[in-house]
């Protein structure tokens, strides 16, 4: 679905952020980037949403640019609306009927677990509430591609680990393409299918990890397994 | 209890205030042309009243009128700003420079400019002129406070220019310009009365015109009565303006929500 090719960022301020980044994911992947702080794994992710243009190399989409949802690490609501109006962003920029919008966006907040919170401000809903917010915003387009830039940074363990099983599942039911930022090993090693670990900056892929099968519990031993793997790899990164 | 103790503390301290002026008026009899008691205002004012509250009223449509003016004004140009650095660059300094010419300074070309036969009109632009700059900062700030994430969203969604200007960064500003407003709101006020006084008597017919002609003939209990007004007009403009912003923000702003 996308081909990242040798693709390099500058910002004016002359921070390198990626040099030569390459990789791909293929259609209803489950891909995370990982990698240490400031290595440009959130500069990527907004490469490949087009909301940055690469210095060098291209990102090629072989079967056309899919409709992308993207969820930021904070929720990044609009304070003055309520959920549903929040929801319904993406499908009020593309000018669908209001009714038409309006079941969409209440569909998509139930199924992130807010049925009954639609008329509710952001203020009046906690951290992970709002993030669920967001997740649903990023759904209620019906993407085929979901970008996901460490949306999971701020919660708390509890939160963190139950929008990580929604999000798992959502994947799972929509058939969907995810490409996932995050810094925490166990969070991508139970996650993902594949893992992309990134070297410091300037950001490359240093390591290109297929994860096996079995992975159905964050205790399991596959997981466990997984996450030595990637652990691994990433103390290389970090020692080079 | 806080809030009755709110209310109840500032109006004890007028009970108090005014009982003492109106006491040593009487004691020392202070000459009415000098410091006039509270109660020969009340008098003065009820004497007076249909030509006061003619003047009241002059005042307060010529201040509305130079406000709605300045929040319009400001409105577009700080949009127009937000849409095209080059023209913020070209244009701001000069909003600077209106700014800081003090408007008794540019009063007297206003009203040649415009004409006495239409000195409501001058006066509105005088108000407006003095309101306008805080309400133009105030948008400006908070169109280029809209959260970028938030921005990057809707370009992502293939928002259009109008589209993120509408639905991202005119609510996000609202709270700056309401803020604005309420500054302005007094200020045109000021900018009223202070152009009403550059006018002279004779053409104005609002409190300034008022205070200057009561004064003139040494019935200082009137000058008194028609500060009065003008105190409370200005209250009264405030008030209605926090009463708008606090209803426009209360479901989600902090600043409303606490109030």
């Amino acid at each position: 679905m996308i081909d990242v090719r040798s693709v390099a960022k500058r910002f004016p301020n002359g921070t390198e952020a990626l040099r030569d980044l390459s990789f791909a994911v293929k259609d209803k992947e489950f891909v995370s980037l990982l990698g240490p702080s400031g290595c440009g794994k959130s500069t990527a992710l907004r490469l490949v949403a087009g909301l940055l243009i690469p210095g060098d190399g291209d990102i090629a989409w072989p079967h056309g640019k899919p409709e992308i949802g993207f969820v930021f690490q904070e929720p990044t609501l609009m304070p003055w609306a309520d959920a549903l109006t929040n929801a319904r962003l993406p499908l009020d920029l593309k000018h669908m009927p209001r009714a038409q919008a309006d079941a969409r966006a209440t569909e998509t907040l139930a199924r992130v677990g807010l049925k009954g919170f639609e008329q509710a401000y952001p203020r009046e809903l906690s951290g992970g509430m709002k993030m669920r917010v967001s997740i649903a915003r990023a759904l209620a387009a019906r993407p085929q591609l979901l970008l996901l830039d460490e949306p999971f940074a701020a919660l708390d363990e509890i939160t963190r680990n139950a929008l990580g099983d929604d999000l798992r599942k959502l994947w799972r039911e929509d058939g969907l393409t995810v490409l996932f930022v995050t810094h925490s090993v166990s969070e991508s090693s139970y996650l993902s299918q594949r893992v992309l670990v990134m070297t410091q900056r300037p950001g490359r892929v240093a390591a290109d990890i297929a994860l096996p099968a079995g992975r159905d519990s964050r205790l399991s031993p596959a997981t466990v397994e997984a996450q030595r793997t990637i652990s691994d790899a990433l103390n290389n990164v970090m020692a080079a | 209890m806080k809030r009755i103790v709110d209310i109840a503390l500032p109006v004890l301290v007028a009970v108090l205030v005014i009982g003492a002026w109106q006491w040593a008026v009487a004691h020392w009899q202070v000459p009415t042309y000098v410091l006039p008691a509270p109660s020969a205002i009340v008098a003065a004012f009820l004497t007076n009243f249909s030509s006061l509250t003619a003047a009241l009223t002059a005042t307060f449509l010529i201040t509305i009128e130079g406000f709605l003016g300045a929040v319009a004004a400001a409105l577009m140009l700080a949009i127009l700003f937000s849409q095209s650095r080059l023209i913020e660059r070209s244009l701001y300094p000069y909003a600077v420079i209106l700014q800081v010419t003090p408007v008794v300074a540019i009063a007297p070309l206003i009203l040649i400019w415009i004409g006495f036969e239409h000195i409501n009109l001058a006066l509105a632009l005088l108000a407006g002129l003095i309101a306008f700059f805080p309400v133009l900062t105030s948008i400006m700030l908070g169109l280029k406070s809209v959260d970028p994430n938030l921005m990057d969203l809707a370009r992502l969604y293939g928002a259009s220019r109008w589209q993120r200007l509408w639905k991202v960064q005119l609510p996000s500003a609202l709270p700056y310009l309401l803020s604005g407003m309420k500054t302005g709101g007094v200020i045109a006020l000021i900018g009223e009365v202070t152009a009403e006084f550059a006018a002279g008597s004779g053409t104005a017919t609002g409190l300034a015109w008022r205070i200057t002609e009561s004064s003139n003939r040494l019935e200082i209990a009137t000058t008194f009565a028609a500060l009065v007004l003008l105190a409370t007009l200005g209250v009264a403009i405030f008030a209605a303006l926090s009463l708008l912003e606090w209803w426009l923000l209360r479901r989600w702003h902090e600043s409303a929500v606490r109030a």
